[in-house]
Formats: structure tokens, sequence, C-alpha cells
């Protein structure tokens, strides 16, 4: 129950005075709790477990990251050459 | 997220597999805390791509795996009186009692449920007003929001007839546990991202100063477990003991604020045993008295139960990363999926399933 997926949200409403959402894993989508994530909106990424948003995913750290992934590919590239 | 192929893209992890590499000069022990984790690991194959000096060992974040037998066996007695209807994540359906699993219960008749979320637990109690629902409240800081919910949801509401069996448990004191035993051998963490998306990671500065053991936030994808090994790794060959962010699109220091809010009114901390394990000191929450109308233990009063684990089962060994599940002699053979002798061997997130699964079969 721990392998929290992220998912797309879709949808945002309201169901027993609790902020809901539908969020859609690739194609699947399912109704989740937008309780924790109050900053969220349609179109952002979140993580779901069992049934509950925990976050609001950042593209630009995602995006940090792999440029970081880039310099090291360009380092290491580097060094290979100079060997 | 739209770039998730860019996490698992394997030319990626290569890049990251080679800086590990260049940087390591000696042996390694690392702990993955997340039976998710585990269980990517195994999936991406990632414990084979590794250079030889890096160990990894898994840890016991798994909380069907770490649910006290006691509580199993109660959630059977539960489950079959004829009033309950007995909801629960389908993973704990077949986790053995001392006799029996919640699957034969429903065989026999009970009405055990399986529910995505606890908040479709609560509506099934509010179609059948006439029934007792309970749900099967287990796991870590990550179903501990959603749990809390469903308590709050229940109170407000005045539901009378739902209450939940709770076992929830706290990964930090777990990862002192492991570090207090004389035989470790964890040199370093990864810790469990989603666990770090709600309660942050300030909690584990204590713990790796004290213990002088680096502690990265990590993902789940394969790159994420890459850069949160190397990120360890670095720490160790410079000898640096830090808490480090390698999860830094899904993780912020302070966490989920609203989500500790809800789990801090709902629950208060306290010892709890883990299965396999022992008791581990404020290592669980329990509802907090204002809430104790909706403990099922509680409500139905059950004790004077006689629990046994399988006495070939060294599950525990292998839940604080004292032993591999292919050094179990009923691995494969006595223990199945189908046919399971202990709790790792059952949950998708144990162990013993992620090696059976994953063709771990040899002893390494
Ligand atoms: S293989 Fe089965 S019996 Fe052995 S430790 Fe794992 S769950 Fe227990």
């Amino acid at each position: 129950m721990c392998l929290g997926v992220p998912g797309k949200i879709v949808e945002i409403h309201e169901v027993n005075g609790l902020r809901m959402g539908r969020v859609d894993f690739g194609g699947v989508v399912k109704e989740a709790c937008l309780a924790y994530v109050p900053e969220a909106n349609v179109g952002d990424y979140t993580i779901i477990h069992v049934g509950f948003a925990l976050n609001v995913l950042s593209e630009e750290d995602a995006q940090e990251t792999l440029a970081l992934l880039k310099e090291m590919d360009d380092l290491g590239a580097g060094e290979q050459v100079i060997e | 997220m739209q770039n998730v192929d860019q996490f698992r893209d394997e030319k990626k992890v290569r890049v990251v597999l080679d800086e590990l590499a260049r940087v390591l000069t000696r042996d390694w022990t690392l702990m993955e805390i997340c039976g998710g984790q585990t269980h990517s690991i195994m999936r991406y194959g990632l414990d084979q791509l590794l250079p030889r000096q890096i160990e990894l060992v898994h840890g016991p974040g798994c909380p069907v795996c770490v649910t006290p037998l006691e509580l199993i066996d109660k959630a059977l007695v539960i489950a079959a009186r004829p009033e309950v209807i007995f909801t629960s994540f389908g993973d704990m359906l077949r986790v053995p009692g001392s006799t029996t699993d919640l699957f034969q219960v429903k065989a026999h008749g009970g009405d055990v449920r399986i529910v995505y979320s606890p908040l479709d637990s609560l509506q099934i109690a509010r179609e059948h007003p006439d029934k007792q629902i309970v749900f099967f409240g287990i796991g870590f800081e990550t179903t501990a929001p959603a749990n809390g919910m469903a308590v709050y949801q229940a109170a407000r509401e005045e539901l009378k007839n739902w209450s939940m069996l709770v076992s929830h448990v706290r990964v930090p004191p777990a990862m002192s546990a492991i570090l207090e035993a004389p035989e470790n051998r964890v040199r370093g963490f990864l810790a469990a991202g989603h666990v770090c998306a709600v309660m942050g990671y300030w909690e584990y500065e204590p713990l790796a100063a004290k213990y002088k053991v680096p502690i990265v936030v990590t993902g789940f994808e394969p790159l994420d477990l890459a850069n949160g090994i190397l990120a360890a790794v670095r720490q160790l060959e410079q000898g640096r003991a830090e808490v480090e962010n390698a999860y830094p699109r899904a993780v912020r220091r302070e966490g989920n604020q609203p989500a500790q809010k809800i789990i801090a009114d709902v629950f208060e901390v306290c010892d709890r045993k883990w299965r396999g394990i022992g008791e581990i000191p404020e290592s669980g929450w329990r509802l907090r008295e204002a809430f104790r109308a909706f403990d099922a233990e509680h409500r139905f009063q059950v004790s004077d139960l006689r629990v046994s684990e399988s006495p070939q089962c060294i599950s525990g060994l292998i839940l604080q990363g004292r032993k591999k599940p292919n050094e179990c002699a009923a691995f494969g053979k006595a223990c199945t999926p189908t046919r399971p002798l202990g709790a790792t061997m059952v949950s998708s997130e144990g162990a013993c399933a992620a090696y059976y699964r994953y063709g771990r079969r040899i002893g390494q």
C-alpha cells in the first residue's frame, strides 16, 4: 500500500465537506482526497497513497535533478576523453 | 509527472552508477528502509547493476509485515463476527495469523471487503447503519494522514457504527533500534521518500548526528534510487553524516503540514510491537483518548488470544537487515506467495515476496 504513484489532477470537487479530485494515472482515473494539498490545481502532478494526495510534485525540481545528471554525464565523458 | 520516463531511463541510471564506481574506494552497506524501494530495486535489477562493494540490505518498511501477530489474530476474531463488515487494504487478507487468515474468514462466510481508501470504509458505514464497520488501520507515516482523516470524518459525522483497528508505526524509532543493535552493519540509510513527503526530514537530523550515518531521502524510480545511493556513498567516502534530500521534486524539509496536523490531532505516540522484531519504544501511534469511541480494540473486547508464529520463519531477522530472504530454509519451498509462512512473503512490499517475484532464488 505504500507504492505511491504519481498522477495528474484532472478535476477538483467537494464530497462530504472534503476536498476531493479525480486523478489520472496514465489513463486510469481514480477519485482521491485532496484535503492535504490545498495549493494543488488541475494539471498538477501528485503522489497518491491509499486515496490521499500527499504532495504536489515540483516540475522545477525534477528538471534540476535531470540537469545535475547531465552535468555529471558531461564531466564523466570529459574525463574519459582525457584518459 | 510528464518526465517519469526519464527517471526510468537506463542510460541515465548508468551515468549515476559510473559516477558511483568513480567515487567508491571500499565496501559499504546501506539500508533502504522502505519495502516499496526494495521492490523497485529488484524489479529494475539495481542490486545486480551496482558495484560489488555496495551491499543493500532491506529494511522493515513494509507495513503488512510488521503488523503484530496479536493484532492480526484480533482482526480475524472481529471479522468473523456476524454483525461486522471488516474492511481492509487488500494486502492484509493473505497475511497469516496464528491459525488462519482473513481470506479464510471470508471463505467461511465473514463479510470481509477490500477497500482502496479508508474513506471507502466510511461510505460502507453510511450505507449499512445496521452493521458494525471495522477498518484495519495499519501502516507507516504514509497511510497515517488517510487513516487519521477517516477517524476525523467519522467523529465529525458522529458515525456510531464505524471503528478502526489501529496499528500505526513510525520510521525514526525503528532506525534507532537498527543502529543500536550490536550486530548492526548499516552505514547509511536511504530514507523512504513518501514517508518524508508527509513528515519532512527534520526528524532524521538528530539521528544522523547521533549515530554518524548519512541519511538520504530517496525516491522510488530507478534513477531516484541510484541518486540516493550515490549521495550516501559520497558522504561516506568524504566522512560526512548528514541528512540530504535526493528526492526534491516530492519532498520538502518541513513535510506536509496539514497532514501532520491531522496526525497530531488524532494520534498520540505509543510503544509498539513490530512483528518478528519485538517492542520498539515510541515507535507507534494510537488513537487519542478523545477518539477512543472509534477504537475497535475498545469496542470489541477481544482478549485471551494465544499467538503462535511459524517456527521456520526468519522474517524478523530479514526485517532488521540481518538476513536476506534467500537465506531462509523455507524460502521458495515450504514458503511461497500462495502458501506464505510469514508476512514478508505476502505483501507486495515484503522482501521475501520481492526476492521470489524477481527470481533472487540463490543465496549470494
Ligand atoms: S521465506 Fe517465508 S518463512 Fe522464510 S523468512 Fe520469508 S516469509 Fe518467513
